[in-house]
């Protein structure tokens, strides 16, 4: 049954994943934290933390981590979390499967209608309110528990915004002053 | 195989840029699928850093999709639903070998991050009350969320929104965090209101040649 609701879950997320593995995230929060609560809003954000730090699209990553966290929160065997994952990181892909190969074959007509181009223009302040929503859930007292974790939002955003550092550096570098001082 | 072979022939006869001798040269599946693990492997912080991999393995190296043909392929990827990463493994897997082809690309892409993924779910599964790990996801959490709202940023610096779009975005924001409405519902009623305003336009061209014929 949970194979099922995994399957049609992640299908749901794929099917409404417009614009890219970030405004994904709020798609999966709301079905997998909020709505299902699978998981709890701090296990979202360490998976986060761990897509981003490993290769692969976010969404792929999240789908396969769930899936794993999910069914092993049930108590199924090794065996039975491997298939769950997998399910999730297949059902997350399919639609987009099946919706790309459809325009690959009508590539020729695709290319020169203006359709896609304009849905996207106007998609685009929805896009940066998803990717918001994504940073705003997980602004929780979990996750702000104490005042430096302020401190640690600020300098990972002005290192990644002004200095360009890579998001891995960051994420080791938040992982390493949090080790030291909690 | 052969009946896919000539579909794509069909389609580089409808495309007036000479692509045809790319197509000629049969690429072999085991290769297209391992070229897209090792463009999986290398792959950090999403779709976008693909994109130069991807160039450089699939265009300039090994020839497979000409280089108008791949920024094509790019823009339509992108604004197709799901991961960018995954659409242009699709596009480019089907333009070299078709069904077949477009899987075997997609599952090169997957494969590494899901193996990888695996592992570690597996070993936070028996690590996760461990003190040391706790401490080091307390430090990361915050990061997390700077490293998300640094897109927004260059996202609303780039696309310069006039006030109705910055006051989409914003309700969009409150209505997913404070409201907690689904995404899936936002996007619903955005098509709707995007596919009647379409139709609607459509409509008044019509009339509009109409009465300006007679």
């Amino acid at each position: 049954m949970i194979f099922l609701e995994l399957f049609w879950t992640f299908f749901v997320i794929g099917i409404f994943s417009f614009g890219g593995g970030y405004a994904m995230l709020s798609l999966i929060q709301s079905k997998v934290v909020t709505e299902h609560a699978w998981i709890t809003a701090e296990q979202f954000t360490d998976i986060v933390a761990i897509s981003q730090a490993t290769p692969g699209p976010v969404g792929i990553n999240s789908a396969t981590y769930i899936g794993y966290t999910v069914t092993h929160n049930m108590g199924y065997s090794e065996w039975g979390c491997i298939g769950g994952s997998a399910l999730a990181s297949l059902a997350v892909v399919l639609p987009s499967f099946i919706i790309v190969l459809t325009i690959c074959r009508l590539y020729q007509k695709v290319k020169n209608s203006n359709l896609f181009a304009s849905l996207m223009k106007e998609l685009r302040p929805f896009v940066i309110g998803m990717i918001a929503a994504a940073a705003g859930i997980l602004v929780t007292p979990q996750n702000f528990f104490h005042w430096s974790s302020l401190l640690l939002l600020a300098g990972a955003f002005i290192s990644c915004k002004f200095f360009k550092a890579n998001p891995i550096w960051v994420i080791l570098a938040g992982g390493l002053i949090g080790l030291l001082i909690y | 195989m052969k009946k896919q072979l000539h579909k794509d022939t069909d389609l580089v006869k409808d495309n007036p840029e000479p692509a045809a001798p790319v197509k000629e040269r049969k690429v072999s599946l085991w290769s297209l699928a391992t070229t897209f693990t090792k463009i999986g492997m290398f792959t950090l912080g999403g779709g976008y850093a693909m994109i130069p991999l991807i160039d450089r393995e699939v265009v300039q190296k090994r020839k497979w999709l000409e280089t108008d043909e791949f920024y094509d392929i790019l823009s339509i990827a992108q604004s197709s639903p799901g991961l960018l990463a995954v659409n242009i493994s699709i596009f480019a897997g089907y333009r070299v070998r078709g069904n077949k082809g477009s899987i075997a690309a997609t599952i090169g892409t997957c494969l590494p991050s899901f193996l990888i993924i695996l592992a570690i779910a597996i070993f936070f599964a028996g690590y996760r009350d461990n003190v040391y790990v706790d401490k080091i996801f307390k430090g990361i959490r915050p990061v997390v969320v700077a490293l998300i709202a640094v897109p927004v940023v260059n996202m609303i610096q780039k696309s310069r929104l006039n006030i109705w779009r910055a006051l989409i975005a914003v309700g969009t924001a409150a209505a997913i965090i404070f409201l907690k409405v689904s995404p899936v519902y936002i996007l619903l009623v955005f098509f709707a209101c995007f596919f009647c305003v379409r139709y609607i336009k459509a409509c008044g061209k019509k009339d509009s040649e109409k009465e300006g014929g007679v």
